[in-house]
């Protein structure tokens, strides 16, 4: 098999193509950090002022339940509540808390008591957050001393529900851990099927493509030897949004590599199928383009999650969406990196993935030889 | 195969391609003979390209056959494109790589590797005239050069059989000249060269010329051989006092078909006719425009291929 002079030439037009090769491996990075960052709705190390006129070890102790989470940071304490509006206002503090005398009393007694919250409203996203992480720890507290109490009185009570105050205001998980999986299939979808048909109709626009095919290389040399170098960049560019997931975001793979590399093959074969289909409709690169757009980089990004979750996507897109190879692939992703799972719960996810893989290269290599013999 | 066969490179019988209802090339049958260059003549749309491309194997014709070094370009088109080079009416090259990138490529895709490799590239680097540039990159060269290299690089594997598409489209008179030169020294060398072409000038170049028009071959044989063809024309060179107004005179009568001015004298086409000398004499006399000589001259190509266009469109307009 002759692929050398392909593949040479390919990754020589490449790297003289500074900018394809930026958008190939580096806007992944790019786009990983600046999605990851914007998108990161967990609202973390809120600085906490507590005034605790109890000064009481069941005030503490409430004080230090509250706080401990990497959500709530108790950073001030104050003797009264006259420096709690500077702080506040200076956004040295973004919540205050007044625990009132007799906190300890009504505590042992099983009274209620009313503790002040003050939430900086400056930023309202922020302020309802914190609001919400605070009544949540109350809500908590309250509900482990209503336990004891009944418990010191001889009843049993069962806390069922362990609350997760991020899962509240995040229920979509909009997370990096999340997003890192959904670029995934942005990103390989961006370098194979767009790269893969612009690649093969500009040669074709140039009259290059007539030379090969007027050679003695065969069709499949002249597709694999270029197939080669994008499944390459592609590979690399996957293997950059792992490392700088796992770097900024702590998002590493729990199940294994090797499964994991072997859906992102598939799904390239799929990209690269959906490209070479692609380049023999399309007349030339602009069309090209504009179709590889819209048929893989927009349902890719539409599943990626950084939009809407796909339940609540119009039924057109719906059904796009079950056609095309990209949802099969993140559910795998996603269970890969973030449950850790193997081969067995995501099979029929699999299958369906190479199912689309083996139609796109099939087809596609009807397509070309059609066009090779019309 | 016979001694005849031979000598022959390519044969077309009968073939005919046809997209839709519009038929593009519209049985033709014609045979190049080994090392001539055969000059596939015709204006823009006639059908060259689509020709040259059911030669090459990249167009299935819809009817007819073809062989190239004796083998049926539809049954074996591996075994033909082992012996043929193509250069495309685009020139085919990478303008991102370097000139030496280019000839690699395409060294590379005819299987030439080491040695030899590196002799053809020295080889194709002289020709284009590209000492010292090698490492330039192609899209900064100017159209004659990347032209050469284009045929360079589609020659690279010294193929028996040379076809070129258009190969002097958009490039200047000094380079197109060149590049003949470089046709001569590959037919002199052995090499069969089919060479489609729109321009007359060429055409005289070549050893036999095929004439395509709206996909008929309207004319086949040598240059001379379709000058002498044309024997119901007799064209005259005049040499006169006032070859302007001679032109002006004659332009409008109803049986002279063409008339055109070279220096001090004119040209002038005429329906072949014993009296038609003393009729151009008596002409020139009436408006006192003294006569020199009247000599009868061979017909230009051009001559030729619009008096064949007319009858075919004659011919075209009767059928319908
Ligand atoms: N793939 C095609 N589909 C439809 N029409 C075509 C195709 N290729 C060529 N033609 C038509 O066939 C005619 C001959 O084209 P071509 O062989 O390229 O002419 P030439 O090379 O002599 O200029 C033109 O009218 C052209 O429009
Ligand atoms: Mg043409």
């Amino acid at each position: 098999m002759n692929l050398a002079p392909i593949v040479r030439k390919e990754f020589r037009q490449i790297s003289r193509d500074r900018r394809a090769l930026g958008i190939l491996v580096f806007l992944p990075g790019l786009l990983l950090v600046l999605v990851g960052y914007a998108l990161n709705f967990d609202v973390k190390n809120l600085s906490v002022a507590v005034v605790d006129e109890d000064r009481s070890p069941e005030s503490r102790h409430f004080v230090q339940s509250l706080t401990g989470s990497e959500y709530l940071v108790h950073k001030w304490s104050l003797d009264d509540r006259s420096g709690i509006d500077r702080l506040l206002e200076e956004g040295e503090a973004q919540v205050a808390l007044v625990i009132p005398r007799g906190f300890a009393h009504a505590m042992i007694e099983g009274k209620s008591i009313q503790v002040q919250v003050i939430v900086d409203g400056a930023n309202a996203n922020t302020a309802a957050i914190a609001a919400g992480y605070v009544a949540l720890g109350i809500q908590d507290y309250s509900s482990r001393v209503l336990a004891q109490w009944l418990e010191r009185h001889g009843a049993h009570i069962l806390v069922p529900i362990d609350i997760r105050p991020r899962l509240l205001f995040n229920p979509e998980l909009k997370t990096a851990k999340y997003l890192v999986p959904g670029l995934f299939g942005l990103i390989l979808m961006l370098s194979t099927v767009i790269s893969t048909s612009l690649s093969v109709v500009r040669e074709k626009e140039l009259g290059t493509m007539e030379q090969l095919k007027t050679s003695p290389l065969k069709a499949y040399e002249i597709i694999i030897g270029k197939a080669v170098p994008y499944l390459g960049i592609a590979l690399l560019a996957a293997t950059l949004i792992l490392v700088l997931g796992w770097l900024m975001f702590d998002v590493s793979v729990r199940g294994s590599l090797l499964v994991l590399y072997v859906a992102i093959f598939i799904f390239l074969l799929a990209g690269l199928g959906q490209g070479l289909v692609i380049s023999s409709v399309a007349k030339n690169q602009q069309i090209a383009f504009f179709i590889s757009v819209f048929s893989s980089l927009l349902p890719a990004f539409l599943l990626s999650g950084f939009v809407f979750p796909l339940s609540s996507m119009p039924m057109i897109l719906q059904v796009i969406a079950n056609i095309l190879p990209t949802k099969y692939f993140l559910v795998i992703v996603r269970a890969v990196i973030l449950k850790g799972v193997g081969i067995g719960p995501v099979w029929d996810q699999f299958l369906a993935l190479s199912l689309f893989s083996a139609f796109a290269i099939g087809l596609s290599s009807i397509r070309l030889h059609r066009e090779l013999s019309s | 195969m016979t001694t005849q066969d031979k000598d022959i490179a390519v044969t077309v019988e009968g073939l005919t391609r046809t997209f839709g209802e519009f038929t593009a090339v519209d049985d033709i049958s014609f045979r190049v003979k080994r090392g001539e260059v055969f000059g596939f003549l015709g204006p823009n749309g006639a059908g060259k390209s689509t020709t040259i491309r059911m030669l090459c194997g990249l167009l299935a014709p819809t009817a007819g056959v073809a062989t190239v070094g004796g083998i049926d370009v539809m049954r074996d088109p591996d075994s033909v494109k082992a012996n043929i080079g193509y250069m495309s009416q685009r020139f085919s090259l990478y303008e991102d790589l370097t000139v030496s990138q280019n000839i690699d490529f395409y060294g590379g895709v005819y299987g030439l590797e080491g040695e030899r490799l590196k002799e053809r590239r020295a080889w194709a680097v002289r020709m284009a005239g590209l000492v010292g540039k090698e490492n330039e990159l192609t899209g900064a060269l100017s159209g004659g050069w990347k032209q050469r290299l284009a045929l360079g690089c589609a020659i690279l594997h010294e193929p028996p059989i040379l076809f070129l598409d258009e190969p002097t489209g958009g490039v200047d008179p000094v380079s197109r000249r060149r590049f003949w030169d470089l046709i001569y020294d590959l037919s002199n060398g052995g090499t069969t060269v089919f060479v489609t072409t729109h321009y007359m000038d060429e055409a005289e170049h070549c050893n036999t010329i095929g004439f395509i028009y709206a996909g008929r071959l309207v004319a086949l044989g040598s240059p001379t051989e379709l000058k002498q063809g044309l024997s119901s024309m007799t064209t005259y060179e005049v040499k006169c006092a006032r070859p302007l107004d001679a032109v002006d005179a004659f332009q409008e009568l109803p049986w002279v078909k063409e008339t055109s001015i070279f220096g001090h004298a004119f040209h002038v086409t005429v329906s072949s006719d014993p009296s038609a000398v003393g009729s151009i004499r008596d002409i020139l006399m009436n408006d006192k425009n003294e006569v020199e000589a009247i000599e009868e001259i061979l017909p230009s190509l051009e001559d030729v291929f619009i008096h064949l266009i007319s009858e075919e469109d004659r011919r075209k307009a009767k059928a319908a």
